[in-house]
């Protein structure tokens, strides 16, 4: 398998990591998009036979370097944190489908909770890039947790909410969805945990406003081989187990069910 | 002697491989996805999901847990049926010049395994039928005819009547006396025999105090299942005369040598693609470099090298 270099690997929060490699792709000549993810082996040993997939945080054209964040919290996340600058690392991707750009999108909404946040950051920068006036609501467990603000700040109108209210407001992202967080929005973007993505979908769907969500599902082989990393989704056809490595892992909002 | 001198050519069920490394179904869809990877020509042949008289959505997810060198999945089948397969799948796999098709066949009654096989019988685009007896992840998908020789044998006298293409029988690695499954469907036509599908295993979630896939149970596979999927095959090899094909855990060259060794005339590999989407050609380069360091000219040589039992029976 063909390796890349490890660039930075460094500690950002309690538990959790930014790391910036080499990008495994030309991303000039690549039709990347925020919300896709890259598959990391995270031992050359066969004890871990299953990739993890880790989301698109940042792209940087002009270096050919990509930046994920993640959090460090099963063995194979771990091992994946014990790399260092200069260390080798097998890694495919961008793989899957990403958030849509649309043109027409005057005013967007971004939500993330947890490690759902890092995805929305590309998002972010290419939306602004574009134009678009982004507001972003970022829930986080506590203050130890919260990620990446300084980032958003800098691109988006950023709200704060955490479980035990140390820091922004206390509650869940879903509590400050009222009309005038969503006046003059024409598109919202989610990533994070299932719960919440269904809340918001819940909490979202009678403004009419179209949506994304990023889905998270276990992944046998990230590619479209196995159907492991199936999710339900309604459409023309029908409902369906949809492959989220493929076709997703981001769905309109209006086609993702929750059982 | 050179890499070039080495012939990884073998035959079985009159197909012509031109090495003897497959991908085993369900762990390569359908072949379209490796196209960003590499030309499938390298493959010695193709075996794809497994497919039903009608569309299958599968098992409630999670589908898939890691576990020590291997993991467990909980599919259930899902595909989009036999009329789609044929309309929308196999046509595909007919660009690639050499690589013969073999179409894992799956159901619940003898009935409706039959109707598949009548319904592809149509189909110019496939070689070979390998008959699903062993998914352990189906109701009454198939795994008791897996497991009751008597049944097993039913099942593929009637698919063997069915069919107008070879028939290879996968069988469950989930029973007590694996010959007596095979020489059965020896006995009943089988053209050839496949082992193993997976081995019924489970996962707890602590936190949430119940199993972890959806399904409760699921199938392991990986290098965790090599050692009983390597002796199953020297077993079936020593005591039936259709070609074998070993299926387990095979992740390099070395590991599918021994499969070869032990009387295998052919390998498929499953989960190795998920961890590197190159394994199978990068396992044919392996087998290839061993033989040329060894001086082994012809692959034949190495069938059943380990099994002096296999190899009376030829
Ligand atoms: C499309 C996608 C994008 C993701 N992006 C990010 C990200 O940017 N940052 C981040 O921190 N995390 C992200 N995740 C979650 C991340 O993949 C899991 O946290 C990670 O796989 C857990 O591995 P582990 O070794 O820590 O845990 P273990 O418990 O040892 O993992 C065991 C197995 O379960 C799988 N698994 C466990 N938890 C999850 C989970 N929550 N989602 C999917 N698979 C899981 C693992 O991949 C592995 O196969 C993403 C998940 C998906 C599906
Ligand atoms: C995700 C997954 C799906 C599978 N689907 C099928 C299937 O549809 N039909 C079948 O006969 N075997 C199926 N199998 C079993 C494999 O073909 C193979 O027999 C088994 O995984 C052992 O080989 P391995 O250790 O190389 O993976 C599946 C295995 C996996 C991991
Ligand atoms: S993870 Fe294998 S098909 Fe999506």
């Amino acid at each position: 398998m063909p390796r890349t270099e490890v660039v930075l690997q460094e500690k950002i929060a309690d538990g959790l990591y930014r790391m910036v490699i080499k990008s495994p792709v030309d991303l000039s000549q690549s039709a990347y998009m925020p919300g896709q993810f890259l598959h990391f082996r995270v031992s050359d040993s066969i004890d871990f036979m299953l990739r993890r997939p880790i989301s698109l945080c940042l792209a940087d054209e002009a270096n050919n370097l990509v930046t994920v964040v993640y959090r460090a919290q099963g063995e194979g996340t771990k091992r994946l944190s014990r790399l260092a600058a200069g260390d080798t690392v097998d890694v495919i991707g961008p793989l899957g489908k990403g958030f849509p750009l649309h043109e027409e999108s005057s005013a967007a909404l971004v939500i993330g909770g947890g490690i759902g946040v890092p995805p929305l950051l590309e998002l972010a920068k290419k939306l602004r890039a574009k134009g678009t006036r982004i507001v972003a609501i970022l829930g986080f467990q506590k203050a130890s947790q919260a990620i990446l603000i300084e980032e958003f700040k800098a691109l988006a109108e950023v709200f704060i909410v955490t479980d035990d209210g140390s820091m922004g407001k206390k509650g869940l992202v879903t509590d400050l969805l009222d009309a005038s967080m969503i006046d003059g929005i024409s598109r919202y973007y989610a990533c994070g945990p299932t719960p919440m993505l269904r809340a918001v979908k819940q909490a979202l769907e009678p403004s009419g406003i179209l949506g994304y969500l990023s889905l998270e599902e276990r992944m046998g082989c990230g590619i479209g081989l196995c159907a492991g990393c199936v999710h339900k989704i309604q459409d023309n056809d029908g409902v369906h187990y949809v492959k989220t490595c493929k076709e997703g892992p981001v769905f309109p909002a209006q086609e993702v069910v929750f059982s | 002697m050179t890499l070039h001198d080495v012939d990884l050519a073998v035959e079985f069920c009159g197909l012509q491989l031109k090495n003897p490394v497959m991908p085993a179904s369900g762990c390569f869809s359908f072949g379209k996805e490796m196209e960003m990877f590499y030309d499938l020509n390298l493959l010695g042949a193709i075996v794809v999901k497994a497919t039903t008289l009608e569309e299958r959505m599968g098992n409630p997810t999670p589908r898939i847990a890691e576990t020590p060198a291997g993991m467990l999945n909980s599919i259930g089948l899902q595909n989009p049926g036999v009329e789609k397969v044929i309309r929308d799948e196999l046509p595909y796999l007919r660009r690639f010049s050499s690589l013969p098709v073999i179409v894992n066949v799956a159901g619940t009654m003898v009935e409706d395994y039959v109707a598949v096989v009548h319904r592809l019988n149509d189909s110019q685009d496939f070689d070979a039928i390998e008959l699903n007896i062993s998914c352990p992840n189906v109701k009454c998908g198939g795994i008791q005819f897996g497991t009751d020789p008597e049944m097993a044998a039913e099942m593929v006298k009637a698919i063997k009547e069915a069919s107008n293409r070879p028939v290879m029988v996968k069988l469950s690695p989930n029973v007590t006396n694996i010959v007596e499954m095979a020489q059965a469907c020896e006995a009943a036509g089988a053209d050839a025999i496949s082992l193993i599908n997976t081995l019924i295993g489970m996962q707890i979630d602590v936190e949430k105090r119940a199993p972890l896939l959806g399904n409760g149970v699921g199938g392991l596979s990986g290098p965790a299942v090599k050692p009983v999927a390597l002796r199953m095959v020297y077993e079936v090899a020593s005591n039936v005369n259709v070609p074998v094909i070993g299926i387990g855990g095979i992740f390099t060259g070395k590991d599918a040598i021994e499969f070869l060794m032990a009387g295998a005339k052919a390998v498929q590999v499953g989960t190795a693609n998920f961890t590197d989407p190159y394994a199978i050609p990068r396992i044919v380069d392996e087998i290839k470099e061993w033989c040329a360091a060894h001086g082994v000219k012809h692959i034949d040589e190495l069938i059943g090298a380990a099994n002096p039992m296999s190899r009376r029976r030829g």
